[in-house]
């Protein structure tokens, strides 16, 4: 090699060895994985500047026009770096309309408004919450509409690649796999890696969550996807296609029907029956088809209260002795229902059923086609005669048909004689409460068979929706007021989890809103201090609804088990108040409502005060305002 | 329990009752105290946890016979080293100063 060959080559003889040199000094320092590393390095590239505009369309615009292919109305969201791109697009590029976004002060709430919502308009809300801290938020509400077999669309924002990465915030809210934390209580879900992707998926998800059992659903919304620019080609959003709600076999239904109309006394334990009003026409067809009595679980408004078949909606549901035949529509913890166990927290628990010796039951439940096994949401397993798979509003029509078929002349004959012998009863219990009313009826704390008269006299000549359940309260109004339509009740958590009620309430009223019915719930007071932030939601919204306050000062069930506990064990039961009570000082819900921007009054404890008081609070929300009466009450 | 000590305590407790009638405001002290309420309600109306106390037609005899043995399956026993006979004397006495309810047909919301 000569010198010009040197100069032509940069790896000349000196270079090289000196290069060797350092290579050897550097195998010493460097272990052979980085050597490997150094060798397939390329050189830098010169640093190019960021883009930092664009006037393309980003892909959150495409993800806007799959979701408003759905026909999502709104979507329940506090804000989210991992989800701006979505948030700006569905401002601007879908004018926030249909969807409409939904300020809300806490991921459970978002979730809870779904929740409530789903179960007056039969359909999901979209929430949105970043995949890391703010699902980490709504968990319990997910697990709450999972167990209460609602629809609800997630969405999470994440950022799965690094480089989209840019610094603290967007590491630590993002994750490999964001739905896995929900993933026990929800019913399917996706992380899409494409736009096409995407629709597909949003579009699957959407019919998932809406065929039986109906639950929630989660899509993961990639950062990089919702931001960067559109390039996919021939991009389209497929056709939503609904799955038809599976029906039950139509030999067991027959089979049940035998059942049912051979029966001297059947019942019917009512769950989830009710999807639509629908089913609540098709369970009073039923009933009077066999002169069977309803016992209502009152997690969905399956029957009306005031039927003459209709059983009492306070005690009784568990007492199931007196039937041959029970037939069990989608309810929950039936187990429980057909058996007696030992009291509370007694080690080697016996139970014996309660059920006449001989006694048939029936279930038909869709739930058996999406358990799953983590979460014990399924109960005990119960011995059934005959169980059927489906969703039992869908396989109503049938059942029906196949029990008028087989009633001769002679069973029709006991079925009107069993009819008015179940209505005269229930005249009874009726006539009963009214006297169970009367008792505290000038008490102070507030009793809460009072407040319920109270509430119901003003309300009754309205298109009311009661947007709360009444368990906490003794079950006044489904033993006071005339319940009659699928909208009027929308049932529990589902998962038992407190803190669902307050925003479960503002998310159905807003679904009743533009029915124009009046929401009023009856708002405990432990639950609306996990997020009352939906307070501020409603007045922010202009969510019309009347919270009535059942303020007892406390997380009451809990003091109650604490109490029992300590006689069981001759101590002192007067400590149960410790960790439980809500006093010292009180807590001022009129002040907190005022400072969200409501129209509130009280505490009220005195019952003279109560009438007055609702009629001023209900004026303002008929003009579209939410409005809180702060009421002290009775435990129960 | 069987039928010999169920008979043994419903003597102690006619014997108590003949010789104590209870006091109400110690009764009242108990009912509120002990926590009573929370289940039966202030003026021991019942609910949805408890059963009703006003107006009882039990004689204290039953009574304290009951909360020792109660036969509802959430209510647990209260024996003597939690309630002595004379407390549970003091919270009938208690329980029978609660007023007697006006009807419930002359409560109009209740009629309509």
């Amino acid at each position: 090699m000569d010198k010009s060959d040197e100069s032509k080559n940069p790896v000349n003889r000196r270079g090289f060895l000196a290069g060797a040199a350092a290579g050897v000094a550097g195998l010493a320092a460097k272990p052979p994985a980085l050597m490997a590393q150094q060798a397939a390095l390329k050189p830098e590239a010169a640093h190019a500047p960021a883009e930092v505009t664009s006037n393309q369309r980003p892909g959150a615009d495409f993800m806007v026009d799959v979701f408003k292919s759905l026909g999502i109305e709104y979507i329940a969201a506090n804000p989210g770096s991992s989800f701006r791109g979505l948030q700006e697009s569905f401002i601007n590029y879908g004018g926030n309309k249909s969807p409409e976004w939904l300020t809300c002060c806490h991921e459970e709430s978002s979730v809870a408004m779904a929740h409530g919502y789903a179960k007056i308009e039969g359909k999901p809300m979209m929430i949105m919450a970043h995949g890391t801290v703010g699902l980490q938020h709504a968990s319990m509400a997910v697990y709450n509409a999972y167990c209460d077999r609602v629809p609800v669309y997630i969405v999470l924002g994440n950022i799965l690649d690094v480089n989209y990465r840019r610094g603290n915030a967007e590491w630590v809210h993002s994750v490999q796999d964001a739905a896995a934390m929900v993933r026990d209580y929800t019913k399917w879900d996706d992380a899409p890696v494409s736009l096409t992707h995407f629709a597909e998926s949003a579009v699957r998800a959407y019919t998932i969550a809406m065929t039986p059992p109906t639950e929630p659903v989660v899509l993961v919304a990639d950062g990089t996807l919702q931001e960067e620019p559109i390039t996919e080609k021939n991009l389209r959003i497929p056709k939503l296609v609904m799955s038809a709600p599976p029906q039950g076999d139509s030999g067991a239904v027959a089979e049940a029907a035998k059942m049912l109309v051979a029966a001297e006394n059947p019942v019917i334990v009512a769950g989830r029956v009710a999807r639509t009003s629908q089913g609540m026409d098709l369970l009073v067809e039923l009933a009077e088809t066999l002169g069977a009595r309803v016992l209502d679980q009152k997690m969905r408004m399956n029957f009306p209260t005031a039927h003459p078949l209709a059983g009492h909606p306070g005690a009784g549901l568990g007492n199931l002795s007196a039937y041959d035949v029970i037939l069990g529509l989608e309810v929950q913890d039936f187990w429980s229902m057909t058996h007696k166990m030992t009291g509370l927290n007694k080690f080697g628990m016996e139970s014996q059923p309660t059920t006449k010796p001989g006694a048939k039951v029936v279930t038909i439940s869709a739930i058996e086609l999406n358990h799953k096994s983590n979460y014990q949401d399924f109960y005990r397993y119960l011995e059934a005669d005959l169980a059927i798979t489906g969703d039992p509003e869908s396989t109503l029509p049938e059942l029906i048909e196949a029990c008028k078929k087989l009633i001769t002349p002679d069973r029709r004959s006991a079925i009107q004689e069993r009819s008015a012998k179940i209505a005269e009863a229930n005249r009874r219990d009726h006539e009963r409460d009214r006297e169970m009313a009367a008792l505290a009826w000038d008490a102070s704390p507030i009793s809460t068979a009072r407040l319920s008269a109270e509430l119901w006299a003003q309300i009754k000549n309205e298109d009311w929706s009661l947007v709360s359940n009444d368990r906490f309260i003794s079950s006044w109004p489904t033993r006071m007021w005339n319940f009659s339509k699928h909208y009027q009740y929308i049932g529990a958590q589902g998962g038992a989890g407190i803190g669902y009620q307050a925003p479960a309430s503002v998310g159905a009223a807003l679904a009743n809103r533009k029915h124009g019915r009046l929401s009023v719930s009856i708002q405990c007071d432990g639950d609306l201090n996990y997020a009352p932030g939906v307070l501020w939601t409603a007045s922010h919204h202009g969510i019309p609804m009347l919270s009535v306050m059942h303020n007892n000062r406390s997380y009451h069930e809990e003091r109650m088990f604490l109490t029992m506990l300590a006689a069981k064990y001759d101590r002192d039961p007067g400590t149960s108040d410790i960790g439980t009570a809500l006093n010292g000082p009180n807590i001022d819900y009129a002040s907190i409502a005022k400072g969200y921007g409501q129209y509130a009054e009280g505490p009220i404890s005195n019952p003279q005060e109560l009438g007055p008081a609702l009629k001023r609070a209900l004026e303002r929300v008929k003009k579209g305002e939410p409005a809180l009466l702060d009421v002290v009450t009775q435990p129960r | 329990m069987n039928k010999f000590a169920f008979l043994f305590l419903l003597c102690g407790a006619a014997a108590l009752a003949q010789t104590n009638p209870g006091d109400p405001a110690n009764g009242k002290r108990l009912f509120e105290g002990k926590n009573c309420y929370q289940c039966h309600g202030h003026v021991g109306q019942g609910g949805g946890a408890g059963a009703r106390l006003a107006q009882t037609k039990l004689p204290q005899v039953a009574f304290i016979v009951f909360v020792r043995n109660p036969s509802s399956g959430s209510m647990p026993p209260f024996r003597a080293k939690v309630l002595s006979d004379q407390d549970l004397a003091d919270i009938y006495a208690y329980i029978k100063t609660f007023p007697e309810p006006r009807p419930a047909k002359d409560i109009p919301l209740l009629n309509e």
